[in-house]
């Protein structure tokens, strides 16, 4: 794909809209799929690869106008029933069509919480963009109605144009509500019970509420004042916020359903424990796991040396393992900090790589090497102690596994190094064992996910969970659709109790 | 948003020597919870600072506050050391990592070099508590830099200091009085060791011809102190483990020091091992 700047796809969209727009007919379904899918603007790779800000720019009134046009508004809705929580999404794009962008933001909240974030981090081409008509037609997901894009428009459009509203809140309740982790599961959690006027303390182990949102992805693909936004929302609705509070050690689960008195409590722990390959020299210098990394990118930012305390490697050549979000994210990290060469390393082929799409091809503009179908054996040593390469062995694709995807088979003997100084592990989360080891009675499974029933509750009276901690790592919107249902469940309950 | 948890204030400051301070700060729900043997984690601007862990030296539960000792060698240890009584300090997290086993083990040697003796001193005293007969050993570069002597000799049933001058005690490293004890019969039924990682690689290594158990505890560098990033990680008896949980006390016969102290360097690029092995070799030397 080549580049097109912002500005000529603006300008382009203009004219297209000038035309269509003076169309006396209502359009055709041949006139709909006739217009030209609109390119999302984005930053030039070559400006990007040096700075944090965000590389997907939004689209123009236009751009989102024709795009909403695309959309044949088919009564089937076959979106709607691709998007995990179920968004009106011909409703929403109508609105955006008609220009009512008031109407547009209505009709999306009312399914989803976090319009902006989903907007820019959904993998909406397996989910709601994969099943489109217009796609099929096309014969492509890519020609699909861009619905993503179009629901960060208008989540943009509220927010730049400060028309958020702070929910009305009912009366109070007297109950009390302590939801642990701020991730979108737990943030999701607390606006849904602050509003049937329960009093919500959300608990944070970090500095900075978000979760995943704040420390793993980057300001490039999420800007943190979107999500810093969503808190302060909810502490002017009145929800109590303690950072630096790691739920098991400052206080236990039993401390707070006993002497401190909360009623219910929601546990939204996020998969945060790294997972390692175990092969030769993963403790040398220079390896990290993409959670450090990330973590002392975004959270501690040590991308502004000159302001930041917490340091990070100044890398030549780093190669990423793996070949999801975490390892896209820690692979344009490394290109913006200044390494030289970045490669991503990945078993199986780039069809099979479970990141968006959009991120892939961020990644490739802006340099990013990729190697299919190698696996690290180990990694190799200098004198001192410190990462000097990598030794890979090649794959070949073979007979589908479990799954369904075609398993990787090593090639005997393809052995072959890479040099580096820096390795990043990607390879995925576990969850952290602390709230169970210190929660009698938690039931979890063998991946040490806490087991819930259909209402997200857990195997202790008053105890729900949801997010990343019972599906393991997942996403950020099926984090939200789990909060949402534990919230409804737990309001019930607080209104029977 | 950290002080809105807990204060954080700064109660009491205490200078114990050139470089080490004595703090004692307003942090309740710490107090309440520490057992000897955890940390804390400390940031003193939540957008820039770093996070840096501080072993929790004492603790007031009903005065809601805990007391940690710093030597000022770093960025944030620096600016720490020149904060006043009523500051309050932006961020601590804890009580973090896992409580030391305490039981009455018979003899029990505790090795404290340098400020390592402030993570020592609740671990002495609680072994004593036990009802443990507990010997300590002290070194320190001279008689300036020994600090919590008197706390120490409080607790000890022999107390035994080592500087690398001789300005006080025997001139000599930990190792050799420590290497007398073994030879003792009985033998030492635990030693306890804390200090640099050098200190603590030749205590491991003093001890082990006569199998006499030993435990060290490893300060890492580490980011959030909760087990999700790994940069804390170890490499104990081929295993990988995480300081901030799994720790930070660990079987010292099984530890790989060198790989530790490399990774404690990750962010020297232009110091070269060369260099921090000579260092190293002096024992009772602050890291
Ligand atoms: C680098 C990266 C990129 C990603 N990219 C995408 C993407 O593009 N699209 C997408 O949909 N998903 C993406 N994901 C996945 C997505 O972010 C997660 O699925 C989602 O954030 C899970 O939400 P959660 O609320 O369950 O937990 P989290 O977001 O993980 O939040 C959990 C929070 O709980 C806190 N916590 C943990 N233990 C305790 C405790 N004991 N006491 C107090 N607090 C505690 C943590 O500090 C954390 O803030 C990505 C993940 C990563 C790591
Ligand atoms: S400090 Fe991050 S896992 Fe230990």
């Amino acid at each position: 794909m080549t580049y097109i700047p912002a500005e000529t796809l603006a300008a382009e969209a203009k004219k297209t809209w000038a035309e269509v727009s003076a169309k006396k007919e209502p359009l055709k379904p041949k006139d709909r799929m006739a217009i030209p899918a609109q390119e999302m603007p984005s930053q030039d790779p070559a400006i990007r690869r040096s700075n944090m800000e965000e590389v997907a720019l939004g689209y123009s009134a236009e751009e989102a106008r024709l795009e909403a046009l695309r959309c044949l508004q088919c009564t089937t809705a076959p979106c709607i029933a691709g998007c995990p929580v179920s968004i009106n999404i011909p409703g929403f794009i109508q609105a955006i069509a008609d220009g009512d962008n008031k109407k547009a933001i209505d009709i999306l909240k009312e399914s989803s919480l976090l319009p902006a974030v989903c907007g820019r981090v959904c993998p909406q081409e397996t989910q709601c963009q994969a099943p489109c008509t217009v796609g099929k037609a096309l014969k492509s997901v890519d020609k699909a109605v861009s619905i993503g894009r179009l629901e960060r428009y208008v989540a943009d459009w509220e927010r730049e144009n400060g028309l958020m509203e702070i929910p009305a809140i009912k009366p109070n309740t007297g109950k009390k509500v302590g939801i642990i982790g701020t991730g979108p599961a737990g943030l999701t959690v607390a606006a849904d019970i602050r509003r049937e006027g329960h009093d919500v303390t959300l608990f944070e182990a970090f500095h900075k509420p978000g979760g995943v949102m704040v420390y793993g992805i980057p300001e490039f693909r999420l800007p943190k004042a979107i999500v810093q936004k969503e808190i302060d929302t909810l502490t002017a609705m009145g929800c109590e916020l303690k950072t630096n509070f790691v739920i098991g050690r400052t206080r236990k689960i039993s401390d707070l359903l006993g002497e401190d008195g909360f009623d219910a409590l929601f546990i939204g722990t996020g998969a945060g424990l790294p997972r390692f390959m175990n092969i030769e020299g993963e403790n040398l210098v220079g390896v990290y796991s993409a959670n450090e990394y990330l973590t002392r990118s975004n959270l501690m930012r040590a991308y502004d040396k000159e302001r930041a305390a917490t340091p990070v490697f100044d890398s030549e050549r780093v190669a990423v393992l793996g070949g999801g979000n975490v390892a896209m994210d820690a692979a344009r990290t490394a290109v913006r900090l200044g390494a030289k060469e970045v490669y991503l390393i990945y078993r199986r082929t780039e069809v099979e790589m479970p990141a968006r799409v959009e991120e892939v091809a961020h990644a490739k503009e802006e340099g990013v090497i990729f190697h299919f179908l190698q696996n690290p054996k180990r990694i190799l040593s200098d004198e001192r102690g410190w990462v000097r390469g990598i030794e890979c062995l090649r794959y070949e694709l073979g007979e589908p596994d479990a799954s369904g995807r075609r398993r990787p088979v090593e090639i005997k003997g393809s052995e072959f190094e890479i040099e580096l100084d820096t390795v990043i592990v990607a390879i995925g989360n576990d969850s952290n064992p602390l709230i169970r080891q210190t929660t009698p009675g938690l039931e979890t499974n063998k991946w040490g996910n806490i087991i819930v029933d259909e209402n997200g509750k857990s195997s202790i009276e008053r105890i729900y969970a949801g997010g990343d901690i019972v599906l393991g790592a997942a996403t950020v919107i099926l984090a939200m659709g789990e909060g949402r249902k534990a919230a409804a469940a737990m309001n019930k309950m607080l209104a029977n109790s | 948003m950290g002080a809105c948890n807990e204060m954080n204030r700064i109660l009491d400051k205490k200078r114990l020597s050139e470089t080490v301070y004595s703090m004692r700060v307003e942090a309740p729900l710490i107090a309440r919870e520490r057992k000897a043997g955890q940390f804390i984690i400390l940031q003193l601007c939540e957008d820039f600072g770093e996070r840096i862990p501080l072993t929790v030296a004492d603790a007031d539960p009903a005065e809601g506050s805990i007391t940690i000792i710093f030597q000022a060698v770093g960025k944030t240890t620096r600016k720490l050391a020149g904060m006043d009584v009523g500051d309050k300090i932006a961020a601590l997290v804890g009580p973090l990592g896992t409580p030391t086993h305490i039981e009455n083990f018979g003899t029990v040697v505790c090795v404290g070099g340098g400020i390592g003796v402030a993570p020592l001193h609740p671990i002495a005293q609680a072994m004593k508590a036990a009802g443990n007969t507990v010997i300590i050993i002290m070194g320190a570069r001279n008689k300036e830099l020994l600090i919590l002597e008197d706390e120490m000799r409080a607790i000890a049933d022999e107390l035994i200091i080592c500087t690398d001058d001789g300005s006080v005690g025997r001139k000599c490293l930990v190792t050799e009085p420590l290497k007398e004890l073994c030879e003792q019969n009985p033998k030492p039924d635990l030693a306890v060791a804390i200090g640099p990682p050098v200190m603590m690689k030749f205590c491991a290594a003093t001890t082990r011809p006569y199998a006499v158990p030993t435990q060290v505890s490893l300060n890492t560098i580490m980011v959030d102190g909760t087990g999700m990033c790994g940069g804390c990680r170890v490499t104990v008896g081929n295993e990988t483990k995480f300081v901030c949980v799994d720790g930070p006390e660990f079987d010292g016969h099984l530890v790989d020091f060198d790989n530790m102290m490399n990774r404690l360097n990750s962010y020297k690029k232009q110091e070269t091992t060369d260099h921090q092995c000579k260092v190293g070799t002096k024992a009772g030397e602050p890291a």
